[in-house]
């Protein structure tokens, strides 16, 4: 069931369109990711879901009520959606426990209990209730104002960058406990960040956005492995995009004939992706590769850069496939970022070999 | 006056851009001695008034200060404060908020009209309702008066405050069901605490130093007591109990305020920069609210420029004797240029302290500086009469006494201004300058000093501005023929020869305005914009 339902939303700020038509459906207890480079209208969205701005036009509608009707609005106040901001946002002035509070009527029956339940409940030490905001880690700011939102029993979050000031391992974490917690208490979220694997690994539904509208939305796995184009495949993780000649449901590229996924109508030419981990590198003696085997490619790493856990390595091809259209490239080295201790050294001779499919990139 | 005793003093710029690393040792130390000779100077006009209460005795004491005339000024300061400090404050916030938050048409020419009320002298908003209604008097027209005179110095913190307050608290709050005037009472009032706490301080802190304002209007406060006292009798024992009894009013303010401010920290939590606050669209309120601006700038300048016009028209040409003008303008400027120099100078050890070597000895010497920085001019010229005929008789009535009076008056506001800008000259510099092959005190000169330059105008130019349309000090220590264009206006409008006195309020509003105009500027800086 559909719980939160956007249609046609658009802002603009003076000369600047901050949204052009938005369409968007969240189902109710779902997590949904809104991911985009800086400037790309996310934050603008979630500021018109709150009830901070009003939309030009386009409607906002929540478990079937209408929110936003071009410029008629219910204020944010009267909206119950709940909000986590990028730092926490907590007042500076008032405890944690007063904090959590807030929202809460000030002398509402078993206000205490509701405040130590919702610190337990966001795994907030309760000895901790009594400090003050800036005596906090960043971790705990943000637990904080997770608990201040819940408070409100709100049926949706709107999650606002909230790990992007956290540390990397706590980032994980934090994302992780997160989900978990608003999966159980069944509240719908819609997450904005900036951070691709953090929309990935959070949501079941994600929406890659850009220049004020969404570019694709659909489940992590779909929008990984079958990007409607370069742009959303580049931004979601790397990609090596081929140029291809499609025969008989194969794509000839400079790695050689691959499959392709999915089906239906496609051009003779076309541009196709693979993911680096579609590609196996495996060392080889060099004498092989002076004699290849039918069908087989070879490369030689040019550069190994080692990095800790990966290691950025360059192939050159030995015998790429003579395609016209590859032909141009075959010089350029294939950038793959591999495991650190299996990576291969300068000057080593490898064979490749890819898994999977490749999809077909719309043009553009 | 004093801007500097409020909030921005205590600003510690310094103390969060840099660690407390000694750069090098000497230079440190030679720098503490000369703060600390700067703060015992500094503590000599609280030093006066034990000193004289001892020596009267405590039936004596008890004697001069425990009687009705005591007891009638104390309730007349305590009325005007609980009356003047609450209006101002609405007065000032209802302002910030509508030219910081609201799209009030002319924002930025009515931020501007809120602040140039500084350019009047307090005494000249006197002058101006006096003459305009000469039944004007009494504790009703004090506190209409001292309103309109000294609502800048809370309209500039709290609407740098407002400025600075992060968005997203206000939007936290609305998000968590509560209404916009709600937010406001909440979430923003709170954060305004600071501001509220150190402009109403500074305000309170004018109300007992102010003698022009109070004389004009015959309302007595302990200044204006004193200076009878001490025109009758000269330096005796019943000036020097007033005078304690209005010290220990302003520490019990102090100590009040520091009660109130309390020890919460209002800064933003989190890291990153705050986005810039939407500004609350009025619609059809815009009128009514338009009202507010309007008549403040009408009643806090357009009545000083009509009544000083009028008098000037009536006056005609006549009133413009250009040689005694002359005279008193150049007399003035020495004096504050005199001033204002010694009080820049006083400050660079204490505001090179605060920044490059933070820790005890600076928290002390800052204390000691803030406590002195706080006592009413009446109160340090005192002092210095007393200390002057009674050590070194040669020095009373000296320019070097009422230049020291100057600098002890008004090194705060210099310091403020010195320490903003030596913050911004980060210390790598200093050291990237030794590193160079320069010696200390050069490395010191071609970075730091060179870089502070501006501020360090700005500061002298700003105590230049208040000893300009300084009163009180000026007539009880000044040498014998001075005569400053605040002293001159004073003396005909005494005279009731109001149309005399005109142009010498015109030349000091005119020469105001620029300085003030920097202060603006100044604020609008230091929050960010």
């Amino acid at each position: 069931m559909s719980l939160l339902e956007l249609h046609g939303l658009k802002k603009t700020y003076g000369p600047v369109t901050a949204l052009a038509g938005v369409d968007l459906s969240v189902a109710s207890g779902s997590r949904t990711a809104i991911v985009g480079p800086s400037g790309c209208g996310k934050t603008t969205l979630l500021r018109l879901i709150a009830g901070f701005e009003t939309p030009d036009s386009g409607s906002i509608v929540l478990d079937g009520k209408p929110l936003a009707n071009g410029a008629g609005a219910v204020p944010a106040h009267l909206r119950g959606i709940g909000l986590v901001a990028q730092d926490g946002a907590l007042f500076p002035h008032l405890s944690i426990a007063e904090n959590i509070g807030f929202g809460l009527g000030r002398h509402a029956a078993g206000r205490n209990e509701r405040i130590t339940e919702l610190a337990y409940t966001v795994g907030l030490d309760s000895a901790l209730l009594k400090r003050r905001p800036h005596q906090l880690s960043g971790g705990q700011q943000q637990r904080v104002a997770l608990a201040r939102a819940l408070a409100m029993r709100p049926r949706l979050i709107l999650l606002d960058e909230p790990f992007s000031a956290l540390d990397t391992g706590l980032r994980a974490s934090m994302r992780k406990a997160v989900a978990e917690l608003l999966e159980t208490a069944g509240i719908a979220t819609v997450l904005v960040t900036h951070d691709q694997a953090e929309a990935l690994s959070f949501a079941d539904q994600v929406a890659v956005m850009r220049e004020g509208s969404f570019s694709q939305v659909g489940t992590p796995r779909e929008l990984y492995l079958k990007p409607r184009d370069r742009m959303v495949a580049e931004f979601l993780g790397e990609a090596l995009v081929l140029p291809a000649m499609i025969v008989d449901g194969f794509a000839e590229t400079t790695l050689g004939r691959l499959p392709l996924d999915g089906s239906g109508e496609r051009p003779a030419l076309a541009r196709v992706m693979l993911r680096p981990e579609q590609v196996m590198l495996e060392i080889r003696p060099a004498t092989e590769a002076a004699d290849p085997q039918a069908g087989a490619l070879y490369g030689e790493v040019v550069e190994s850069e080692f990095a800790g856990a990966t290691s950025t390595v360059a192939v050159r091809l030995i015998n790429s496939p003579d395609s016209p259209e590859a032909a141009a490239i075959a010089n350029t080295p294939l950038v793959l970022r591999k495991s650190g201790i299996e990576a291969p050294a300068v000057g080593e001779i490898v064979r490749i070999r890819t898994i999977g499919t490749a999809h077909v990139l719309a043009a553009g | 006056m004093g801007y500097s005793t409020g909030s921005y003093a205590r600003s510690d710029f310094g103390a969060t851009l840099l660690t407390g690393r000694r750069a090098r040792r000497r230079p440190v130390s030679w720098m503490a001695v000369a703060a600390a000779v700067v703060s015992l100077f500094a503590l000599l006009p609280l030093g006066f008034v034990i000193f004289s209460a001892f020596q009267a005795g405590w039936p004596t004491v008890v004697e001069l200060v425990f009687r009705p005339r005591v007891g009638e000024l104390l309730t007349n300061t305590i009325f005007l404060m609980l009356l003047t400090v609450p209006l101002t404050a609405v007065l000032a916030t209802a302002l910030a908020w509508l030219t910081e938050r609201s799209d009030l048409p002319g924002v930025r020419i009515w931020s501007w009209l809120a602040v140039a009320p500084l350019a009047v002298p307090a005494f000249v908003h006197s002058y101006a309702w006096v003459t305009l209604i000469p039944g004007m008097h009494g504790l009703f027209a004090g506190v209409f008066i001292s309103v309109i005179a000294y609502f800048p110095f809370l309209y500039l913190p709290i609407s740098a405050a407002l400025r600075r307050l992060d968005p997203a608290l206000e939007d936290a709050a609305s998000s968590l069901g509560l209404s916009p005037a709600r937010v406001f009472l909440r979430v923003v009032l709170p954060q305004l605490r600071l501001a509220l706490c150190g402009g109403g301080l500074l305000v309170a802190l004018h109300l007992l130093a102010e003698y022009g304002l109070y004389g004009f209007i015959r309302f007595d406060t302990f200044t204006t007591a004193i200076i009878d006292q001490f025109q009758s009798t000269f330096n005796g024992a019943a000036a020097n109990m007033l005078a304690g009894v209005l010290v220990s009013c302003c520490l019990v303010l102090l100590t009040m305020e520091m009660l109130i401010r309390g020890q919460e920290r209002y800064a933003r939590v989190g890291s990153g920069a705050a986005r810039q606050q939407p500004r609350i669209r009025l619609g059809r309120m815009t009128l009514p609210c338009l009202v507010l601006p309007l008549v403040v700038a009408l009643v806090s300048l357009g009545v000083p420029i009509l009544t000083v016009g009028r008098w000037l028209i009536a006056g005609g040409a006549d009133v413009w004797r250009l040689d005694e003008i002359g005279l008193a303008l150049g007399q003035t400027l020495v004096l504050a240029l005199l001033g204002g120099l010694v009080a820049t100078v006083a400050a660079i050890p204490m505001a090179w302290i605060s920044i490059r070597a933070p820790g005890w000895l600076q928290r002390i010497l800052e204390g000691t500086n803030y406590v002195a920085g706080s006592l009413p001019g009446v109160v340090v010229a005192l002092a210095l009469v007393t200390v002057a005929i009674r050590v070194v008789p040669p020095l009373y009535q000296t320019l070097f006494t009422i230049v020291v009076a100057y600098g002890l008056m008004f090194l705060p506001r210099a310091l403020i201004s010195l320490r903003a800008s030596i913050a911004q000259a980060p210390v790598e510099l200093e050291r990237a300058a030794g590193n160079l092959g320069r010696p200390p005190l050069r490395a010191l000169w071609a970075t730091t000093i060179r870089l502070s330059a501006p501020g360090a105008a700005a500061g002298m130019a700003l105590s230049a501005l208040g000893i300009m349309n300084e009163l009180t000090a000026t007539q009880m220590l000044a040498p014998n023929g001075t005569r400053t264009l605040a002293m001159a206006f004073w003396n005909y409008s005494g005279e009731i020869d109001y149309a005399a006195a005109a142009p010498y309020a015109a030349i000091m509003v005119a020469m105001s305005l620029p300085l003030t105009w920097l202060l603006y500027v100044q604020s609008k800086k230091m929050a960010g914009r």
